[in-house]
């Protein structure tokens, strides 16, 4: 069992200021399960991506070779043919179709462009059976659960005649029974000379299934553990994970806190779609002035979520709890509302959510709060651009002219633009949601320096931030959240990232023993 | 030359489709033998695309918030049908029914926009049935016949001109005023965009070239006005439009209003969760396009001088078709009111120009169908080439 059917050699991919991998080496051995772990954004789904011809040849450096050969795929539908599929957090499945219609899509039984239905529905049961789903292949996917429609995609994967399966996070989103059910089917793949590898935040499961263990971190293989060799342990992948050098450096600050400004009590939130699925679960958290508190948590655990609910009801339904500034009950059941409360929150996804990036930076930094630069509803332009050229210097925004559009800027000045648009709008709650996604080391540093100013100058400040080092690096008080739970409390000097991920991944009893 | 080059270059968008205008005029100006440019026809040129025109206003603000309205033309219809009832059959004194007519038309951008801003309806649907309800009430109305004659106060707005304070024989002096002061208005209006421009530092276009400009819109001014004033003057109707068409300028460039609607196409997620109520503002465009139709569908009626069952047949595409040759882009968020007036004035100029050339209505068709096309290529080949 040792021979390589997968080798990756020095992969570096750049984006434009970002270095997402560098020189990262990778091999898998042929009817391995392989774990690929690291924090969100060490570099895992661009490795992936870099794999399976997302990102086409030419558009990284180093080599691919696959059974031996070497590959230059241009897009996805090459690297299926030599039978290396993904399957992605994000279900490619279309939901009006039926399981059938799905299988064999862009992979149809057909003659002379007709389908063959026949073949096709027969076809489709024996490789429902392989992964052990009894289902009708007239199905449609959407009447079947997340669990089932997983297991659709590796179905789907085998009618590719798969060699290699890569998932990235398939268990993110099943409960403990469907996710038990699809680590079985892996290591039943494996029994049958299916490689795979498991993207996974979930160490319990990596280390109960994985063969090996790569650790990622900042876009660098960090060491590959054999878990045949040594007994690996969680706490054993967790140093991996995050025993990183200062790459990051952070502006040094004094924090002056002073009394509580910010409270949300008993807030309940449910999800918009899935009625019964609640997002926020009695979450219960305090700002104080000039505090930089952090909400720390894997993605999708409700942070993005808590936050925009609480920002004028911008997510979720039936939404109760009550929100108080400096004592008083608040009224933010809508975003002016929230807006005028002295409420601000910027967005994690600052392309879709932040921006109208077919406008200038002008108009974006003035969008918030358009009545600051205009009288009696007509905007006197002469204000307008010394603002924004106010806060154009004020937060070093690059740019050629702040009449340049928002879409020709780079990330971190995007950011900046955004961040510029809330503190034009003058808030005393700043709620920051994942503000240096995205962004260079230089950039991050810039964004640190605006918000200890920000604290100093006694606002209240929400940091959510999936980087743990950020967490601790800017907060005075961090706040853990698990599947819509705050499952942890603590000052940011008594922690270490350590006992953060111990409280994301684990239950607050196993950190307790 | 090389400044002059890369000015031209620059500017090539939002000057395009009025240098393409200006090619069309001169085109059709020699190939009719000077007739296009004749005071009358000038002065019907802007009679027979004043509706086009006012509802272009509407429909820019619909597009630009990444919305279609394509129940204009019924809904023109059907007010103008309300009106010949009111004034013709009831014998209503027609100042009051003009002010209800526009209510009604706001009522009815109201209903569809409700469906479109509040209920998520996509606005295709809303107003594809709107274009087929208010069509189909239209003949209600009329009861498959036309409604006619109207009051001569009420057939003065389309048919009527401003009067002449001056007597001078043969000549309308009080129009060459009147294009005189607005040149002037105009001249100042821009020194005083270009003297702010250079307070804050931007780069202002060479004075050379600002002073051609100022001559060039000067000479195109007061030559349209000395046209008009060889004839009956400036039309009543030119009165109701002009200062329509400055005022949505004014509202889309300089107010809150127009901002957030720019920001609401642009991206209606970010505009949201910048605290702009993008319902409510989504809803009062369709108000006003409504109200805007309802103008266009009296103008109709009083041009016309009856209410008919298939008055404003057409004219949603036509509308469309001007907004988007003026430049305005279908996914929203971009689009300019002037554009959207040269563009009506493209489609104007054409249909009149190949009618007094003789072309088929068949022909006008295809052809205009074929500009449309160009002129949106046009304008998505440049911003491919910019970004």
């Amino acid at each position: 069992m040792s021979e390589v059917i997968l080798e990756m050699r020095n992969i570096t991919k750049t984006f434009p200021g970002v270095k997402a991998l560098d020189n990262v080496s990778f091999s898998v051995e042929r009817g391995e399960i392989h774990a690929l772990v690291g924090e969100n954004g060490a570099g895992k789904s661009t490795l992936m991506k870099v794999l399976s011809g997302v990102y086409p040849h030419g558009s990284y450096d180093g080599q691919i070779f696959f059974e031996g050969e070497e590959c230059r795929f241009q897009d996805i539908s090459q690297s299926e043919e030599v039978g290396l599929v993904i399957i992605h957090q994000e279900l490619a499945l279309i939901p009006y179709l039926s399981i059938a219609e799905n299988l064999f899509l862009g992979n149809e039984r057909e003659k002379f462009g007709i389908i063959d239905w026949n073949e096709t529905v027969l076809r489709t049961k024996e490789f429902l059976n392989k992964v052990g789903l009894h289902e009708s292949p007239d199905t449609l996917i959407t009447d079947i659960g997340v669990g089932k429609q997983q297991l659709v995609e590796i179905a789907k994967a085998l009618a590719k005649k798969v060699k290699l399966l890569i998932l990235d996070e398939p268990t993110a989103s099943l409960n403990e029974n469907d996710s038990e059910k699809l680590l079985e089917l892996l290591l039943q793949l494996k029994e049958n000379g299916i490689a795979s590898i498991l993207i996974s935040h979930k160490l319990s499961e990596v280390s109960k299934v994985a063969d090996a263990i790569t650790i990622l971190r900042d876009g660098a293989t960090i060491e590959t553990l054999d878990c045949h060799k040594d007994t690996i342990t969680e706490d054993r992948i967790i140093r991996g994970m995050v025993g990183r050098d200062l790459t990051h450096r952070f502006p040094p600050r004094e924090s002056k806190i002073g009394e509580v400004v910010f409270e949300v009590k008993d807030w309940n939130v449910f999800h918009p779609q899935h009625e019964h699925r609640k997002v926020s679960n009695n979450v219960n958290i305090k700002v104080h002035r000039g505090e930089v508190v952090g909400i720390s948590g894997l993605m999708g655990a409700g942070r993005t979520e808590l936050a925009m609910s609480i920002f004028g009801r911008a997510y979720g339904t039936r939404i109760s709890g009550k929100v108080f500034k400096n004592g008083k009950e608040i009224d933010v059941s809508t975003i002016d509302k929230a807006i005028a409360n002295g409420i601000a929150y910027a967005t994690e996804d600052r392309k879709s959510y932040g921006l109208v990036l077919i406008e200038e930076i002008k108009d974006n930094i003035t969008l918030a709060n358009l009545e600051g630069v205009a009288d009696r509803g007509i905007i006197d332009e002469p204000k307008e651009l010394t603002v924004t050229r106010e806060y154009r210097d004020k937060l070093n925004i690059k740019c050629s002219s702040i009449l340049q559009l928002a879409v020709n800027l780079s990330g971190g000045n995007q950011q900046k633009v955004v961040l510029s648009k809330w503190l034009f709008a003058n808030p005393e709650i700043l709620i920051l949601d994942e503000p240096t996604r995205g962004i260079d080391v230089g950039a991050k540093y810039e964004i640190y320096t605006i918000i200890n100013q920000l604290a100093s100058e006694g606002k209240a400040i929400i940091l959510i931030s999936s980087e743990l080092p950020e967490i601790l690096g800017v907060c005075d008080r961090i706040y853990v959240m698990r599947d819509g739970k705050i499952v942890g409390e603590m000052p940011a000097k008594e922690a270490s990232q350590e006992i953060v991920m111990k409280h994301i991944m684990f239950d607050q009893e196993v950190v307790a023993q | 030359m090389k400044t002059l080059s890369t000015l031209f270059r620059n500017n090539i968008r939002e000057y395009g489709m009025l240098i393409a205008l200006i090619v069309i005029m001169i085109f059709f100006y020699f190939m009719t033998d000077g007739i296009l440019l004749k005071p009358i026809n000038i002065t019907n040129l802007v009679l027979q695309n004043s509706y086009v025109i006012i509802m272009a206003l509407g429909m820019l603000l619909i597009i630009v918030s990444g919305w279609i309205d394509l129940s204009v033309g019924s809904v023109a219809a059907f007010v103008g049908a309300i009106a010949g009832v009111m004034i013709v059959k009831w014998g209503w004194n027609w100042v009051l029914v003009i002010a209800i007519c526009i209510g009604v038309g706001g009522l009815i951008g109201a209903w569809q926009g409700y469906w479109v801003a509040y209920l998520k309806i996509p606005s295709f649907i809303v107003t594809l049935a709107g274009m087929l309800i208010f069509r189909g009430l239209t003949l209600v109305m009329v009861r498959g016949e036309s409604i006619g004659p109207f009051p001569e106060g009420f057939r003065n707005i389309s048919g009527g001109f401003i009067p002449d304070f001056f007597n001078y024989e043969g000549f309308h002096l009080t129009t060459i005023i009147i294009g005189a002061v607005v040149s002037i208005f105009l001249i100042f209006a821009d020194l005083r965009t270009r003297r702010n421009q250079t307070k804050y530092g931007f780069e202002v276009p060479p004075l050379s070239f600002f002073i051609a400009k100022q001559v060039l819109i000067t000479f195109a001014v007061m030559g349209f006005c000395y046209l008009m004033a060889s004839y009956k003057g400036i039309p009543n109707l030119l009165v109701i439009m002009f200062p329509l068409v400055a005022i949505y300028a004014f509202l889309t460039n300089q107010t809150v209003i127009g901002r957030r609607i720019y920001a609401l196409g642009g991206n209606e997620k970010a505009a949201r969760l910048s605290g702009v109520n993008t319902q409510r503002l989504l809803f009062f465009t369709f108000v006003n396009m409504g109200a805007l139709a309802a103008l266009a569908g009296m103008v109709v009626a009083s041009r016309l001088n009856s209410s008919t069952p298939n008055a404003g047949e057409g004219f949603e595409l036509d509308v469309i078709a001007a907004c988007f040759i003026g430049g305005a882009s279908a996914s929203g968020g971009i689009g300019k009111v002037i554009g959207a007036v040269v563009g009506a004035f493209l489609v104007g100029v054409m249909n009149n120009g190949m009618s007094l050339l003789g072309v088929g209505i068949d022909w006008q068709q295809a052809i205009k169908g074929f500009v449309l096309l160009l002129a949106v290529f046009f304008d998505v080949y440049n911003k491919s080439k910019s970004a």
